[in-house]
């Protein structure tokens, strides 16, 4: 009846949601080479593709719409469900901002009733993100767990984060024997990830806003499987914040990057974000306007002592995403030094031959 | 104008020199281009790498063959003929400076502030203007920890909120341990695109408590203005009265943390923008909290925003200690009786830095 009975006890099965995705895949791959889980169990809505066969050919994979999980999962008998079926932005071809909607909302409430019906479960972890703090002009500046987000945010995800915690909230009500724990994420950055905010880093001219600066924290892509499978396979109850510690501006990220920054007027840009996903490319909301007029820092001190496991620094992550996204640069480092010896040099011998002419 | 500014002279060039000889002991970030070990220190180039190896490393291994060999090459004939030319130092420093901030090679807090940029761009600027502009003559700073935190709070005034930078950049060079002052400013400040940008790269932070306990929590020197709009945005005729001191906040979060406060005196402010009256209707339809008329603003248009160079004085009284009085954090009395007596202490040290100025455009 313990929590700490599922880690280590043999036979233990582990259902993992959303594993046609990037993040899911890895985590079912981690989970399915970990020896003491039995079976990992990846589940996902029919009409999801398959876009990472290779790497789970360890995962027996279930296509099942989200309303008839109920049944699966009692009679699975399972131990423990990652759920990260999270759809961050609206994707034209998956029924636009509706169809994240009922992905993130609707399918969350469907796998918590279904969770809440299954008689073996011990373990529930929910990814979350630092957009649940929401934005506003009045927050602190740094969030630990306990801030509660001030308004609510314009952007869709946002949004849908908060519900989907709102959820989990009262899953715990009902379920006090069930081990939760909620991750929220800083956003994703890695050498192979491929998420909206590498994609924005990868072009050479980046559009940012006009007057602002935020403060950006992101979470390497290998941390974030670290803390998922220690979340399953240790207990940690509870809500973490999971991000790479320290700050990057995003005028120093850019800069690092070697990309060059387009200030754009903040009304110009909702438009422009708007249009763009009307038009169906591009995949920037209302979330990264209002990410990159906010910035979010996150604490996570509490992570720190509770899974005795640091995330690699902001700082260090970007540059482990640098170094794989080298193309597309428009200034480099040693360009810039070179330029600084080249002008240093001239200024030098000017003078000296000022002085000569002078003496 | 420039006359009191020479009046003063040696002090000023006193001040100027400072910034040209600490680097040895304090100022990595400006000697971190190594142009400067080619002048025969040895030693230096070891501690900078290990204070700051990838800003270093980078020139050096990256810019490689054409750099590095460019760099001795050009600069060790270059140096032993005028060892100490500044100027020489100061177009490198400035060179590498540029391209730190190019590169993207500094470091930012995790509220923003930027001490690099705060350092070479922000510091000389208010430098120019406290020193030479304002004669400002601080006084009492041995009353400002040299480490560990404390909450300095002052008198606000002067239309905009430019005492608070001016007090942030004296303190920093005047006190011995050239500390920074992270302002604690209203969210309108960081509504607004730049200048919220402004403000935190230069240290500052929303007003709220999370942010100052945890600032103070991490040893930091806070500076806040409890009167804010109310203050600054006062008519000239009610100058050096200090107003309300909103609800104590800023006491509970000196308490809970058991920080000393440090009342502060600021002279000088009310005279900068002297404002005669406030359109109350125009400040409504533009959403601020006042809407200032001087004897040059609006008339003059944006040359009536040069302040008149009033005689500035700073006086940092004793701090009060707070340590014992740690579980009273939530008694609204103590918060109450304590920011009473803050204020008492300000207004009263006003009173006697006023009575030693008695021309507020004097020397």
């Amino acid at each position: 009846m313990t929590p700490g009975s599922t880690s280590g006890a043999p036979g233990v099965v582990v259902v993992v949601t959303g594993v046609s995705r990037y993040l899911g895949a890895h985590v079912a791959a981690r989970l399915a080479a970990d020896p003491r889980i039995e079976r990992v169990i990846g589940v996902d809505a029919p009409e999801a593709g398959t876009e990472f066969p290779d790497l789970l050919d360890r995962v027996e994979r279930i296509r099942v719409d989200a309303g008839s999980l109920g049944g699966i999962l009692a009679d699975l008998d399972v131990d423990a469900v990652v759920h990260l079926a999270l759809v961050s932005a609206p994707d034209p071809q998956h029924g636009g901002r509706s169809g994240m909607k009922d992905q993130n909302v609707i399918g969350t409430m469907q796998l918590l009733a279904a969770c809440q019906r299954a008689p073996r479960l011990r373990k529930l972890v929910v990814r979350s993100s630092t957009a649940a703090y929401g934005v506003s002009f009045r927050d602190p500046a740094v969030f630990t767990e306990e801030t509660e987000p001030r308004e609510v945010p314009r952007g869709g995800f946002g949004r849908d984060i908060l519900d989907v915690e709102g959820y989990v909230r009262g899953f715990r009500r009902r379920r006090s024997d069930v081990t939760a724990t909620v991750l929220r994420f800083a956003p994703f950055i890695g050498s192979t990830a491929d998420t909206t905010l590498t994609r924005y880093f990868s072009q050479p001219f980046v559009p940012t806003v006009f007057g602002r600066d935020p403060r950006l924290q992101f979470l390497h892509f290998d941390d974030a499987l670290e803390v998922l499978h220690r979340s399953i396979v240790e207990d940690h109850p509870g809500t973490y914040n999971v991000a790479g510690p320290g700050v990057l501006s995003l005028s120093q990220a850019i800069r690092r990057a070697g990309r060059v920054a387009v200030p754009v007027l903040e009304p110009g840009l909702s438009g422009a974000a708007a249009l763009a996903r009307s038009m169906g490319f591009g995949r920037y909301g209302l979330d990264q306007v209002d990410l990159f007029v906010h910035g979010r820092v996150v604490d996570t001190t509490r992570l720190e002592q509770e899974y005795g496991f640091t995330p690699r620094s902001t700082a260090a992550a970007f540059d482990d995403f640098i170094r794989a996204h080298h193309g597309g640069v428009v200034v480099t480092r040693s360009q810039l030094a070179a330029a600084e010896q080249l002008v240093l040099d001239g200024i030098r011998q000017v003078r000296a031959a000022v002085r000569e002419r002078s003496s | 104008m420039t006359g009191p500014g020479q009046g003063h002279d040696p002090q000023g060039i006193g001040r100027f020199d400072v910034p040209q000889q600490p680097p040895a002991p304090d100022a990595e970030p400006a000697r971190r281009n190594g142009h400067r070990p080619a002048a025969g220190v040895a030693p230096t180039p070891q501690p900078t790498d290990e204070v700051d190896t990838a800003a270093t490393d980078e020139p050096a291994s990256a810019g490689g063959a054409p750099a590095s060999g460019g760099r001795h090459g050009g600069s060790e004939p270059a140096v032993p003929d005028r060892p100490g030319d500044p100027w020489d130092r100061r177009v490198a420093n400035g060179l590498a400076f540029l391209r730190r901030r190019l590169s993207g090679d500094y470091e930012v807090d995790e509220f923003g502030f930027d001490p690099d940029l705060t350092d070479a761009v922000f510091h000389p600027l208010l430098r120019l203007l406290y020193r030479d502009w304002f004669r400002t003559e601080v006084s009492g700073v041995e009353h400002v920890p040299v480490d560990g935190p404390a909450l300095v709070v002052g008198n606000h005034s002067g239309t905009v909120a430019l005492d608070a930078l001016i007090l942030s950049a004296a303190l920093h060079d005047k006190h011995p341990a050239h500390r920074y002052l992270r302002l604690l400013g209203a969210d309108l400040v960081f509504r607004m695109p730049v200048v919220s940008e402004l403000a935190r790269k230069t240290g500052g932070t929303v007003a709220c408590n999370p942010d100052a306990e945890r600032l103070l929590g991490g040893g930091d020197l806070v500076g806040v203005f409890p009167e804010g709009f109310k203050g600054i945005g006062k008519l000239y005729a009610d100058r050096y009265k200090l107003q309300r001191f909103g609800r104590g906040g800023f006491v509970s979060a000196a308490l809970r943390t058991g920080t000393p406060i440090v009342p502060v005196a600021i002279v000088g402010g009310e005279e900068i923008y002297p404002m005669l009256a406030d359109i109350k209707p125009l400040a409504r339809l533009l959403k601020l909290p006042y809407f200032p008329v001087t004897p040059t603003f609006p008339w003059l248009g944006p040359l009536g925003m040069v302040p008149l160079p009033s005689k500035w004085l700073i006086e940092f009284c004793p701090p009060i200690p707070t340590a014992h009085l740690t579980d009273s954090a939530d008694d609204p009395l103590v918060v109450f009786n304590l920011a009473d007596q803050v204020r008492e202490t300000i207004q009263q040290t006003l009173h006697t830095l006023l009575e030693r100025r008695p021309d507020p455009f004097g020397p």
